[in-house]
């Protein structure tokens, strides 16, 4: 039973995932068959993930309604809202004042999705831009050499993609073919071409070198957090 | 009632949202919930449509392909996760599509990212012989010159003493210059969200059906 629960995972992970190290230096059709199979049956895998994370969800809610923890109230939307939404897309027949379906424009589904769930999601993300500016304000007050150099990149970037920014341009070209000293469409463009993208190389390339090693400890069983505690 | 209706709802729920601006109040949370709840069941009928319905169901009931049942079972042992005294047997399919990923990762990321990253970065010299040229090569020493320090500053194994601790800092800078574009566009796409749910509430809202009604 021990070598079902915990050493056969390790023989699964050792051989499938060296099998499709070695198929990706293998140019054959089998090969690219294979290779194929292997991400159709990953796809169909991470869709049973994506139920277990919905039944999390509900589970969650379930249970606080059951035990009638505070704000249990609100669980009750929740789960309301989500077997309208589930149940609209499941249902092919009409219902009244909806067309049927639920890959039509003027079906409750997507009538559902354009008009409740749309606006959310973008007002919800839309309101970072006040969160996010009281950080800056506490973040950005230029107390060290970096803070200014980040606040400066910041104000520069912003600055470059506003039409106010477009109409701010001052002085003569520092050399020819160069930039004027102040113009912000110019330098926010070249911050993010040059020296963002040199920064987020350096980060990156760690990034791919960790991602390497992480992958062949997997591959060879020293890194086995995936399976998880207990026996 | 489709359009109508639907607005109206659009610019409550947007009200509701904006409330927590305020603070965190009941309208905040009833949005919250709903929002949760909607995400999910759409989220549910992706999964269904694109990958049960058409690689599960259509290729068992109409092609005959029993093959992808074993996924299917291994994608029915992660729900056991939720059952404490079978949810060892989860642990098969994790190691089935992690040890493949893993598998996979080690020549995609090799091949397909961290060589074409080093390639862009080791590019050679134009010839000087135009101002656009010029700029390029100018340009492809900070290039160097960034990513360079940036790799030092990351690396811990000498101490960040002298000649490693100022090339250090000068990966600092840089990192700093990063970061701050990296935070100006993002509030610049944050600002633009805004402004688009501001437009919706006075042109599809306010304009469109409340002066225009009136």
């Amino acid at each position: 039973m021990q070598f079902l629960r915990r050493q056969l995972p390790v023989i699964i992970a050792f051989v499938v995932g060296l099998s499709m190290w070695v198929l990706f230096y293998v140019p054959t059709q089998k090969s690219l068959e294979l290779q194929d199979g292997f991400t159709l049956w990953v796809r169909i895998i991470v869709g049973f993930a994506a139920v277990l994370g919905v039944l999390s969800v509900v589970n969650h809610h379930y249970n606080k309604i059951k035990a009638k923890r505070p704000g249990y109230a609100f669980s009750f939307i929740t789960l309301g809202a989500f077997l309208l939404m589930a149940l609209s897309g499941f249902i092919k027949a009409p219902l009244p004042g909806f067309a049927a379906g639920n890959n039509k424009p003027d079906s409750l589904h997507f009538w559902l999705y354009n008009n409740m769930m749309l606006p959310m999601q973008a007002t919800m993300f839309s309101i970072l831009a006040f969160f996010i500016a009281s950080a800056a304000f506490r973040a950005f007050r230029a107390r060290s050499m970096e803070a200014t150099v980040l606040l400066v990149a910041a104000c520069v970037t912003m600055l470059g993609r506003v039409p106010l920014g477009e109409l701010m341009k001052l002085g003569d070209p520092i050399f020819l073919g160069g930039p004027a000293p102040i113009d912000f469409p110019w330098w926010s463009s070249w911050l993010l071409n040059v020296p963002n993208s040199a920064a987020q190389r350096g980060i990156l390339l760690g990034v791919y070198l960790s991602q390497i090693a992480v992958a062949i400890r997997i591959i060879f069983g020293i890194e086995r957090t995936y399976m998880g505690g207990g026996d | 009632m489709g359009e109508t209706l639907g607005i109206w709802i659009a610019a409550g729920l947007t009200l509701m949202m904006f409330s927590f601006i305020y603070r965190d109040n009941v309208l905040f949370k009833i949005g919250e919930h709903l929002y949760l709840g909607l995400s999910v069941g759409y989220f549910i009928n992706v999964q269904y449509w694109n990958t049960f319905y058409p690689e599960v169901f259509s290729r068992i009931v109409y092609d005959h392909n029993y093959v992808v049942i074993v996924p299917a079972v291994l994608g029915f042992f992660l729900l056991l996760r939720l059952v404490p005294s079978l949810s060892w047997l989860s642990r098969w399919s994790f190691a089935f599509y992690i040890g493949g990923f893993a598998g996979l990762a080690v020549p995609f990321v090799l091949n397909g990212l961290l060589l074409p990253q080093l390639t862009s970065t080791l590019v050679p010299f134009q010839p000087a012989t135009s101002a656009a040229a010029n700029l390029a090569n100018i340009n492809q020493v900070i290039i160097l010159v960034a990513v360079f320090s940036v790799l030092i500053f990351f690396f811990f194994s000498l101490e960040h003493k002298k000649l490693v601790g100022s090339v250090s800092k000068v990966g600092l800078f840089f990192l700093m210059l990063g970061f701050g574009a990296a935070f100006g566009t993002t509030v610049m796409a944050r600002v633009s969200l805004l402004v688009g749910r501001f437009q919706f509430l006075i042109e599809d809202w306010l304009m469109g059906r409340i002066f225009r009604a009136g």
